[in-house]
């Protein structure tokens, strides 16, 4: 029962979050999070439960985010087509990219996944002709209101979440967490592990590259730095599946939600506070330390990796039952 | 399981009948070392057929050989009137040949369950059909007790059951058991020998490399000794 009413309670808060809260700040911020709750729903699944950990997520999302720019730019298509062709270009570069690097096991993928974003990276830079370059493009947004982009981003969250909760309670699942564990158990079990390697791939880049669509909508601009970025794209990914909790339905959701909330407290330089901080005391000292408090974002997210890793190994939902008698017992300890 | 019409290989039979398995003069070379070299076998369906042979003598890359976790050096593998060598390590397993590991290759953060679940998919689609398959496997191997447990926290016993549970429920019409009594007590080295037998009264052709001689002798009906990589009986 569990299984069904939370998911569907917190589904209904989200349907009327916007209703309630009209700040376009807050609206803004949790578009955020439902992209990232897409992404991190594609990175757990090659990555958490198919275990073959993907360092260039930015790959697939800046191929999803350029299909979706250039269909507009070029073709003079919408650019909400690039929803679609987006998930389904990643899908096409997912595919050949799978079959060459599946034939290797260890950090060959990996490697091959970072290496993979710098290509694309460098391709969307130096191809100028196409891509505009470190210019970026342009595109018009077709709403001025938030509300129908932060509805399509809850569909396309809510649907990567339903997608991961059917496709791990089945074979497919199975088979993904199989090879995990143990690939040559898995091939002696009748696996195909190449094949189902690259099923689990195409999932991820399919819901990875519509993200990225979708971002070049909401934005209504992109250039190579944004959405090729290793760090605030591919580890962000990263820290979105384990901070929330690897190969958990649930995990991505709540690690978007903690990634999305601490990147723009360092963004912000914690929420204006710092800002606000140096007015009040008229010390200068304030003005540098919110200059590298708002720099030291990559920093911080290295030192939650180590901090996750030592005290969540599971993540926050995968870990929730120690974390919750943590809490409890520290309840105790000060009552 | 049906095959498309061009995996056949018409055999050249002769007079004499064809095994249900045979293995025709098969090498293994790493670098210069003869992990095994020119072994040949016929392996009759129903029996239990008993490898035995001093340690790295090439017991176990011969079951490696077979389900083509290495290929071949030289020779051919036959089975059921095919040549099954040049096949894939999961074609092989969809073919009917299923094989434990001696060092036990758990799926270690999965219960006993799913990791029987998971190689049942092979036969069924359906979720409720795998996990039958797979609650029937458990039982039949005595290790309902142990299902709900994570592989990673079973008793190495229970993990060499484990080994066989997961192979029974891909199947198999010939069955590689690599060393399963080895490392247990007296009474668990019991209860795998009955474990065995019932699965070859299940009609199930095994192929059983052990160190144990008692449990070889008990239950072979056919032995081949080898000795560096050669066949000395
Ligand atoms: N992957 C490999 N690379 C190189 N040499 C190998 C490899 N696997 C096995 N060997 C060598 O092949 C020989 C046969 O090994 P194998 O494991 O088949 O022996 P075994 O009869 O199963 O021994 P045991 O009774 O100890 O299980 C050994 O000399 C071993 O060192
Ligand atoms: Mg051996």
């Amino acid at each position: 029962m569990k299984r069904v009413y939370v998911p569907l309670a917190l589904l209904i808060v989200l349907i009327l979050f916007p209703l309630v809260v009209t700040d376009a700040y807050y609206q803004h911020l949790m578009i955020l999070v439902l992209l990232w709750v897409a992404i991190g729903s594609g990175w757990n699944l090659i990555s958490g439960y198919t275990g073959q950990v993907l360092f260039g997520a930015a790959a697939f999302f800046g191929v999803g985010a350029y299909t979706a720019a250039l269909l507009l730019s070029k073709l003079d298509v919408s650019a909400w087509w690039g929803l679609p062709l987006g998930g389904l270009v990643a899908v096409l570069i997912a595919f050949p990219f799978g079959w060459i690097c599946f034939r290797l096991r260890g950090p060959y993928f990996a490697l091959a996944t970072l290496a993979l974003n710098e290509i694309f990276r460098h391709i969307a830079t130096i191809w100028e002709s196409l891509t505009e370059g470190m210019v970026g493009i342009l595109v018009m947004q077709t709403f001025i209101s938030k509300i129908p982009y932060y509805y399509i981003a809850l569909a396309l969250a809510a649907g990567s979440v339903i997608m991961i909760d059917v496709v791990t309670r089945s074979r497919l699942g199975y088979y993904f967490v199989s090879i995990r564990e143990d690939q040559d158990a898995a091939e002696s079990m009748g696996i195909n592990t190449v094949y189902y390697k690259m099923i689990s791939l195409c999932l991820s880049a399919c819901v990875i590259g519509l993200a990225g669509a979708l971002y070049t909508n909401y934005m209504g601009f992109i250039d190579p730095k944004v959405v090729f970025s290793l760090h605030d794209i591919s580890i962000m990914a990263i820290l979105v599946g384990i901070v929330g909790g690897v190969s958990t339905v649930y995990g991505p959701a709540m690690g978007a939600f903690i990634m999305v909330a601490i990147q723009e407290v360092f963004r912000s330089g914690g929420f204006g506070l710092l800002v606000k901080l140096g007015k009040a005391t008229g010390w200068p000292v304030m003005a540098t330390v919110t200059k590298y408090v708002s720099e030291a974002h990559v920093l911080s997210f290295g030192l939650l990796v180590i901090f996750v890793i030592l005290y969540l190994p599971n993540g926050v939902v995968g870990d929730w039952s120690t974390l919750r008698k943590t809490l409890l017992f520290w309840k105790r300890e000060t009552a | 399981m049906e095959h498309p019409k061009e995996d056949f290989v018409v055999l050249e039979t002769g007079n004499c009948l064809m095994a249900y398995f045979e293995a025709r003069k098969i090498s293994k070379f790493f670098g210069g070392l003869a992990a095994v070299n020119g072994v040949s076998f016929k392996v009759e369906q129903g029996q239990i057929y008993g490898l035995i042979g001093p340690n790295g003598s090439g017991k176990t890359t011969i079951f490696n050989l077979i389900n083509a976790y290495f290929p071949l050096t030289k020779g051919e593998i036959l089975f059921e009137d095919q040549k099954i060598s040049g096949l894939k390590t999961h074609q092989i397993c969809q073919r009917g040949i299923g094989r434990t590991f001696q060092i036990v290759k758990p799926l270690k953060r999965m219960s006993v369950l799913d990791n029987v679940i998971a190689s049942a998919f092979l036969r069924v689609r359906r979720k409720q059909d795998a996990v039958a398959v797979a609650e029937e496997a458990i039982e039949f191997c005595g290790l309902t007790a142990y299902k709900d447990k994570l592989a990673k926290s079973l008793p190495i016993a229970m993990r060499k059951r484990l080994e066989i549970t997961r192979s029974l429920a891909t199947k198999p019409k010939l069955l590689l058991l690599d060393e399963t009594a080895a490392g247990l007590n007296p009474s668990e080295v019991e209860q795998a020998i009955e474990i065995i037998k019932k699965i070859r009264d299940s009609g199930i052709t095994i192929v059983i490399v052990e160190h144990i001689m008692r449990v070889i002798m008990s239950i072979s009906d056919k032995i081949l000794a080898i000795n560096h990589g050669m066949v000395i009986a």
